[in-house]
């Protein structure tokens, strides 16, 4: 696995009515890359991300994840294209930032839910990798409990879990702590520190100057739907070279970590 | 009461004739009305046209006429259905209708987050919409669900337009037959009230039960 390519998006395009979030965005994830994606709110970075999992259909561009295409310019339902955008969901996984447990299902139900259904794992089999990876995430005592029981550290935790069953190439987080105080978050972050060490190409959305520097081997900012810049943590952090970037890392670092707001001056 | 109760030997059997019609109706406008429910939230326009045309026309027309339509207008036709059965047909497709309604408005009701989690790991809609959706949805929707099977114990008097032997078909023939009019309906009417009762009491454990969270 010496430099394969986990995601090459190309041109891609997003509008909501008249608005255009994305206009325009390239980016190449190698195999086992954990990238940042930092910028003002607004930027369009959530979109990128539901644009990668297909949760969004972009209007234009294409996207390739492990060598599966989609060609978002001809927009048509085929069999084969929804072929593929499954294909690519059942290797990428998305962890929201508001968790979307299930809440009819218990902790291990919610793991073990897509395994069966989308990887066609036998029910034994999938319990046996359920319980291990809630073993691992310390929540094997909550493993029969509803979400409704958990807290937003344990719910995040759940939520890591279930996108871990998947056993994906690929997994996408968007803002993993931004709903959690700061020493669940701290908790979160770790955990996805120790996933780095296991090859997972990594696309993470945040605002942590702290773990992006220390976790990330690139960073990527993003502003008014395109990307700017993308550097590595100690060149992006230290010396930013667009002007954007410089007034957006004044303000992260002074604010309380929530996406801050940049003003236009164009 | 005792003597009228005893002057209408056929009222037990009324009354099981009505729950029969009441149940029966109900469980199978249930599965019609999620097979409609499925086409109106599916991709196909065809299918989804079909059925807000389906529920657009048994919602608006009266339940009478349905059941007219079905028991005097098939035979028309070379279909000559048992009045029983035409009770059931028509009573199906009538709650079928509302049935799926109240089934779309929890689909509706479900956090568009649980349709992206389930498609975002590549779940397929018709897997999502039964573990994930519909689970939910019905628990959004019983209180709703419920209002309609006792709306439809009451709806079953009208079969008795169609000789079905019913409660009010009962109260009817033995009303007419010793002219206590009164007494007969009043029995009637106070029957269908002990079935109500007991059904909203059941809806009540249900609702307080499902309006809980999951736990
Ligand atoms: N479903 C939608 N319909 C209309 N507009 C949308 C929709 N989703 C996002 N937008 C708009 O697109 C722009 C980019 O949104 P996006 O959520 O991608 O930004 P972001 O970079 O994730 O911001 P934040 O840091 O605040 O999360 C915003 O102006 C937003 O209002
Ligand atoms: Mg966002």
């Amino acid at each position: 696995m010496i430099d394969t390519v986990a995601i090459d998006v190309r041109g891609l395009h997003k509008r909501f009515g008249r608005h255009e979030v994305l206009k325009s965005v390239d980016l190449t994830v190698r195999s086992g890359e954990v990238v940042a994606v930092m910028g003002p709110s607004g930027a369009g970075k959530t979109t990128l991300m539901r644009c990668l999992n297909l949760l969004e259909e972009p209007d234009a561009g294409t996207i390739t994840v492990h060598g599966r295409t989609v060609d978002c310019t001809s927009p048509r339902r085929t069999r084969h294209r929804s072929r593929v955008i499954r294909d690519i969901r059942t290797r990428t996984a998305m962890v929201f930032q508001n968790y979307n447990l299930f809440p009819h299902l218990t902790v291990l139900e919610n793991v073990i839910e897509a395994p069966i259904s989308v990887r066609r794992l036998p029910r034994s089999y999938a319990v046996e990798i359920g319980d291990r990876l809630l073993g691992r995430l310390g929540l094997t005592d909550k493993r029969d409990e509803y979400p409704s029981r958990l807290s937003g550290g344990q719910l995040q935790r759940v939520a890591i879990a279930r996108a871990l069953a998947m056993d994906p190439e690929v997994i996408l987080f968007d803002e993993p702590v931004s709903a959690l105080d700061l020493e669940l978050g701290a908790e979160i972050l770790h955990i996805m520190k120790n996933l780095t060490a296991r090859g997972i190409t990594m696309v993470i959305v945040t605002h942590e100057i702290a773990f992006a520097r220390e976790v990330a081997d690139r960073v990527v900012f993003m502003d008014a739907g395109y990307i700017l810049e993308e550097q590595h943590p100690s060149v992006f952090f230290s010396n930013p070279a667009t002007p954007r970037a410089r007034s957006f890392l004044r303000l992260v670092s002074e604010g309380d970590g929530s996406p801050p707001e940049l003003e236009r001056t164009n | 009461m005792d003597h009228l109760v005893l002057s209408m030997p056929g009222l037990l059997r009324g009354l099981g004739v009505t729950i029969m019609l009441g149940v029966v109706s109900f469980v199978l406008g249930f599965v019609l009305g999620g097979l409609i429910t499925l086409a109106r939230i599916s991709r196909s326009p065809v299918l989804k046209a079909t059925a807000i045309a389906y529920v657009s026309l048994l919602r608006g027309t009266p339940l009478l006429i349905q059941i007219m339509l079905v028991y005097f207008g098939l035979p028309q036709l070379g279909v000559r259905i048992a009045p029983i059965p035409s009770a059931i047909l028509a009573f199906t497709l009538y709650s079928a209708a509302y049935l799926s309604e109240n089934l779309r408005g929890g689909v509706l009701a479900i956090d568009q987050g649980q349709w992206e989690a389930a498609d975002s790991m590549g779940m397929s809609h018709g897997r999502s919409l039964r573990r994930i959706i519909y689970p939910q949805a019905l628990r959004v929707a019983t209180p709703a669900i419920g209002g309609r099977f006792i709306a439809l114990m009451k709806d079953t008097s009208l079969a008795s337009v169609i000789t079905v032997v019913e409660l009010t078909r009962v109260a009817e023939s033995t009303g007419s037959s010793s002219f206590r009019y009164v007494e007969a309906f009043v029995l009637a009417g106070a029957v269908y009230w002990l079935i109500n009762a007991v059904l909203s009491i059941g809806q009540a454990i249900l609702e307080r039960r499902m309006g809980r969270a999951y736990t």
